[in-house]
C-alpha cells in the first residue's frame, strides 16, 4: 500500500508514522535555493559544522574534565598529557570556539552585504541574532572553565560590570557568581551552563533559524525572490534543489575551511595568544592580577566600546548600556534599513559607504580592545564607536538620498 | 581625598615598574631545537639537579618523559628520581607549600606550563641575565625579572657577573639608567659559552614539557593537511560533475 509520499516497503511503513520523506523533501532534495550563490553563502553550513564539533568534542572533554576550582586546571592538563587523543579534542574544542566566531561574524556580513534581514526574512535575522547572544554567552562561560589567570579575571571583569548597575548591580553580580569573588561555586554553575543550558537554547534557536529560511526560501547576491517565477511544476525558475546541487558544494566548502582549521589546530594551536591567552596557562590566582586583562579577540570589539564610554554622574553603567546596545541594535534592523533595494549590488554608494565606515570601525575596536588603553587609543576607540552607531542611525534616512539601480527580474550569472 | 590619592598611587605604583619591566633588558632569543634529545636530555638533568628542590613539574609524568626525550624507564628511575616516587608518577617534589611561603615570601610557581606562558626566549633571558646587586636579599637581581625574588640558583656553574650600564638623557636633561652588558667578576664551573649551551638545554626541556604532543601533532598535522588537499580535489571534480547541468 502506497502513502502519500508513494514509498513502499520499510520506508512506507516509516512515512506511515513519521513524516521522514517528506522532512527529506521540504528540507533537501526539494526545497529549492537560487543558483547564483556565491563564495559569502558557505559561512552557514560551515557555523552548523562548527556547533556539532563543538558538541561532540564538547562531550569528549567533559569525560575527563573536573569541575571544581581545586581540580579544574589540572583536570585539562590530564586530558592533554593522559587522555588518549585528549590534546586533539581539546584543540578542536578550542580552535573551534574561535572559527564559530570567525563563521558567524561572516555570515553575519553576508546578511547585510545582500539585505538578508529584510522583509520576508525578519524573524530569520531575530532567531541569528538571538544565536549570536547565545553564543557570547557559551563562549564566555565555556572561557572560565579551563580555569587560568584570563578565565578567572576576564570573568570577574565581566560580571563587575552588572555591579555597575546603579541600586541592584552589587546584588545582582553576588546573584550570578553564586559567591563574593569568583569561586568554585561560580565554576559549577558555568560549566552546568556551558555544558546543558546553552547548548540546549542554542539547538533550539537554530532549528527555529533553519525553519524559517526555510519557510520563506533563501535570499541570493542579486537580493531577487526567485518563488516569483515558477516552472508550470511550480518550481522557482532560479532555483536548484539543495540537495544535491547545495550538499556537493557545501562540502568543498567543508573541505577548503577544515584544511585551515586543521593547520591551526596542527600547527599553531595558539594562533599567537589569540585563541589560547599566554596568561592562561598560569593557573587562576585570587590574589594575583595580571598585568593587562584582555579578553579573547571575538569580544575585543565589545570591549573597546565598554572601554572608550567615560563614566558620567557618577556611574560607570553608561559604558555597559552602550556596549549591550551595540548588539541590541542588531535585533532592529530590519525595520531601520528602509530602501526597497536588497542586495548592494544595486544599491547606491551611500550604502556602500555607511557599510564600508561600520566594518572598518568594527576591526578597529576589535584590534583596539585587545591593547592597554592610551588616551589617544581611547579617542580612536570612541570614534569608531559613534561611527558604529551612526551605521544603524543613517540606515533609515538613506533612500532619500541614495541613487539606486534597477533590480533585475531574474538572478544573475557570475 | 588624601588617603585616597595615595592609595591609587600604590595601585598604579605596580603597574608602572611592570611598564617599566617590558621596555628594560631586550628578550634574548632561545635557539631551542625539540628534535635535539641530547639536548633535552641533558635539560632534564639541569632540572631535576637544580630546580626540581623547589619547582614541581606537576602535570608531567617521569615515564611520559623519559618515552619522549629517548630513555628508558631504568635510566630514569635511576638517575633523575631523588625521591621515592614511582616512574609513572607525576614529576612532584617534597617541600611542604607552607614552608616554602615562609622561606621565600611566595610558593615557587610550577613549571609545567611556563615555556607556554612565558615564553622561552623570556625564560632564556631570565636564566642567562642574573647579576650582583647589593641592594638585594640575596644579592643579585635580574634583566628579564627585575627584583626577582629566587636566589641565583646556577651561580656555581655560571659564576658572578657585574652589570654594565649606559647612561641616556632625555629630551628634559633627565638621566635614565638602562642596562647594557654584563661583565664576568668571578669564573664559574662552566665557561660563558657552556653556560649558554647549559640554559638552552634547560629552556629546551621546558618548552617540551610544556607541550609533550608538540612534535607528534605536527607529524601529524602534515598527513591530515595533504589528505585534505587530496579530498578537495576529488570534491571540486564531484562539484563540477553535479554542476554541469546548471546554467
Amino acid at each position: 500500500m502506497a502513502n502519500t509520499q508513494g514509498t513502499t516497503g520499510l520506508l512506507g511503513w516509516i512515512d506511515e508514522r513519521f513524516p521522514l520523506t517528506k522532512m527529506m523533501r521540504e528540507h533537501l532534495t526539494e526545497y529549492y535555493a537560487p543558483k547564483n550563490f556565491n563564495f559569502w553563502y558557505y559561512f552557514g553550513s560551515l557555523a552548523l559544522l562548527v556547533l556539532v564539533n563543538q558538541i561532540l568534542t564538547g562531550i569528549w572533554l567533559t569525560m575527563s574534565y573536573k569541575p571544581s576550582a581545586a581540580d579544574a586546571f589540572a583536570s585539562v592538563e590530564y586530558i592533554m598529557r593522559d587522555v588518549d587523543w585528549g590534546w586533539l579534542i581539546r584543540y578542536m574544542h578550542s580552535t573551534g570556539a574561535s572559527a564559530f566566531f570567525i563563521m558567524v561574524y561572516l555570515h553575519m556580513y553576508r546578511a547585510l552585504l545582500y539585505g538578508s534581514y529584510k522583509k520576508p526574512r525578519e524573524l530569520i535575522w531575530i532567531f541569528g541574532v538571538l544565536i549570536f547572544l547565545c553564543l557570547m554567552a557559551e563562549a564566555f562561560m565555556g572561557y572560565l572553565l579551563p580555569w587560568g589567570q584570563m578565565s578567572y579575571w576576564g570573568a570577574q571583569v565581566i560580571i563587575n560590570l552588572f555591579s555597575a548597575i546603579p541600586g541592584i548591580g552589587p546584588d545582582l553580580a553576588v546573584w550570578i557568581r553564586g559567591d563574593y569573588v569568583i569561586s568554585d561555586a561560580t565554576l559549577n554553575r558555568f560549566f552546568s551552563l556551558h555544558v546543558i543550558a546553552l547548548p540546549l537554547v542554542l539547538l533550539g534557536l537554530v532549528v527555529a533559524h533553519i525553519l524559517a529560511l526555510h519557510e520563506v526560501g533563501s535570499n541570493n547576491p542579486d537580493g531577487v525572490e526567485i518563488k516569483k517565477l515558477k516552472d508550470d511544476k511550480g518550481r522557482p525558475l532560479d532555483g536548484i534543489p539543495f540537495h544535491p546541487y547545495y550538499t556537493v558544494k557545501d562540502l568543498l566548502g567543508v573541505v577548503v575551511f577544515l584544511i585551515f582549521f586543521s593547520v591551526v589546530i596542527f600547527f599553531m594551536p595558539e594562533m599567537g595568544g589569540y585563541f589560547l591567552e599566554h596568561p592562561n596557562f598560569d593557573p587562576a590566582d585570587s590574589l594575583k592580577t595580571p598585568p593587562h586583562i584582555a579578553p579573547v579577540w571575538y569580544f575585543t570589539p565589545f570591549y573597546a566600546m565598554l572601554r572608550a564610554v567615560p563614566s558620567f554622574a557618577g556611574t560607570q553603567v553608561w559604558g555597559v548600556l552602550v556596549m549591550f546596545a551595540a548588539i541590541i541594535v542588531l535585533f532592529f534592523l530590519p525595520w531601520l534599513d528602509r530602501s526597497s533595494v536588497k542586495s548592494i549590488r544595486y544599491r547606491g554608494f551611500l550604502f556602500r559607504l555607511v557599510l564600508a565606515a561600520f566594518v572598518v570601525s568594527f576591526l578597529i575596536l576589535g584590534y583596539l580592545g585587545a591593547l592597554p588603553t592610551t588616551p589617544a587609543r581611547t579617542t580612536l576607540a570612541q570614534i569608531c564607536t559613534i561611527v558604529y552607531f551612526a551605521f544603524f542611525f543613517m540606515l533609515p534616512i538613506l533612500p532619500w538620498f541614495e541613487k539606486t539601480k534597477p533590480v533585475p527580474e531574474r538572478v544573475t550569472e557570475k | 581625598m588624601k588617603r585616597i590619592l595615595i592609595a591609587l598611587a600604590f595601585l598604579i605604583l605596580p603597574g608602572l615598574t611592570l611598564a617599566a619591566g617590558g621596555e628594560g633588558y631586550p628578550l634574548l632569543t632561545a635557539p631551542i631545537d625539540l628534535h635535539n634529545k641530547a639536548s633535552l636530555q641533558k635539560g632534564a638533568k639541569l632540572f631535576v639537579n637544580y630546580c626540581m628542590g623547589c619547582h614541581s613539574l606537576e602535570h608531567q609524568r617521569y615515564n611520559r618523559m623519559a618515552r619522549d626525550i629517548g630513555l628508558t624507564d631504568e635510566q630514569v628511575q635511576q638517575n633523575l628520581i631523588f625521591t621515592g616516587a614511582k616512574v609513572g608518577d607525576l614529576m612532584k617534589n617534597a617541600m611542604p607549600k607552607a614552608d616554602a611561603k615562609q622561606w621565600f615570601g611566595v610558593i615557587p610557581p610550577d613549571l609545567t606550563l611556563i615555556a607556554r606562558s612565558r615564553g622561552v626566549d623570556y625564560l632564556y633571558t631570565y636564566l642567562l641575565t642574573y647579576y650582583e646587586d647589593a641592594s638585594r636579599p640575596y644579592g643579585v637581581n635580574n634583566a628579564a625579572f627585575p627584583n626577582t625574588g629566587m636566589p641565583h640558583v646556577l651561580w656555581q656553574l655560571q659564576g658572578m657577573q657585574k652589570p654594565v650600564f649606559e647612561t641616556h638623557k632625555d629630551a628634559e636633561g633627565n638621566e635614565t639608567k638602562a642596562l647594557k652588558d654584563f661583565e664576568l667578576t668571578q669564573p664559574g664551573s662552566m665557561s660563558p659559552p657552556e653556560f649558554k649551551e647549559a640554559m638552552r638545554d634547560l629552556v629546551n626541556f621546558l618548552a617540551y614539557v610544556g607541550e609533550p604532543i608538540q612534535l607528534e601533532r605536527q607529524r601529524i598535522g602534515i598527513w591530515v593537511v595533504l589528505f585534505l588537499v587530496l579530498a578537495f580535489v576529488v570534491f571540486y571534480l564531484l562539484k563540477k560533475e553535479y554542476w554541469k547541468d546548471v546554467h
